[in-house]
């Protein structure tokens, strides 16, 4: 299918960033006319994302992160990519309810919300060579149950 | 992000106004904390009308809460929470340690009635 637009935005791993990503994504999306609900899944699970680059990731240093947002007439793609720490062990790090941050108060729940707000979730990682997460969301509720 | 806390008795009514994410995080924990140092405070019933957006940093608030409650055999009460944020709570499991109710004056009438 053909693109319809892209946007790629960059920034410091800043947590007050967290609250523009999320803007930034939902603007972004707005022309593709999705519902409500589907804005907000899109909104978490990027937050979900950018919160786990800046704590996980950069371990409270500065470090950027980009996010690439390709839509399309059904469906929009969404990259969150961190040049950090990377996970050694993606099976783990994506179990519900683990968390290498108990003494932060995380609740271990990032990934388990990137996985049922979105429709297709893949993460690209390695020790201290960064993470790559990719997030679809179908627009039609339908054929993102159809996956 | 705006949090107004009120005592009422043995419950502090707190209500959270805004979005709830890791970056805000950090402040309602705080100023819950300092009230709740005071061991007469055994629930929390929190306000969410006005809360607009919460991410699973908001699930770490709550839990963190409700560890700190439990060892006095309190508990926390979430009410007039959204579609959205109703969804992420029942996705993490919350509802089995936390009530849910329509509006604060419910979920403070449970407490005071007694009712757990």
């Amino acid at each position: 299918m053909d693109l319809v637009n892209r946007m790629n935005l960059e920034f410091l791993s800043k947590s007050q960033n967290e609250s523009f990503a999320r803007v930034a994504v939902s603007a972004f999306i707005t022309q593709a006319d999705p519902t409500l609900e589907v804005i907000t899944d899109i909104k978490t699970a990027v937050s979900e994302a950018v919160t786990n680059s800046i704590i996980h990731g950069y371990d409270g240093c500065e470090g950027t992160i980009r996010i690439n947002a390709e839509l399309y007439q059904d469906r929009v793609i969404i990259e969150v990519i961190d040049n950090g720490n990377g996970i050694e062990d993606i099976e783990k790090a994506m179990q519900p309810l683990y968390t290498s941050r108990p003494e932060l108060e995380r609740s271990g729940m990032g990934f388990t919300v990137m996985q049922t707000f979105m429709d297709e979730v893949n993460v690209t990682s390695a020790f201290q060579q960064g993470t790559c997460v990719v997030m679809i969301k179908y627009f039609d509720e339908e054929k993102g149950r159809g996956k | 992000m705006k949090v107004q806390t009120k005592r009422i008795r043995d419950a502090l009514l707190v209500s959270i106004t805004g979005e709830l994410d890791h970056h805000s995080a950090e402040y309602v924990r705080e100023k819950i904390d300092n009230i709740i140092e005071d061991p007469s405070v055994t629930y929390i019933v929190f306000n969410l009308r006005g809360m607009t957006f919460m991410d699973s940093s908001g699930i770490g608030v709550f839990l963190g809460r409700y560890r700190i409650l439990h060892k006095r055999h309190g508990n926390i009460l979430v009410a007039d929470v959204n579609s959205s944020v109703d969804k992420i709570l029942k996705l993490s499991g919350l509802y089995r340690i936390l009530k849910k109710f329509d509006s604060v004056e419910e979920a403070l009438s449970d407490v005071q009635g007694g009712v757990r």
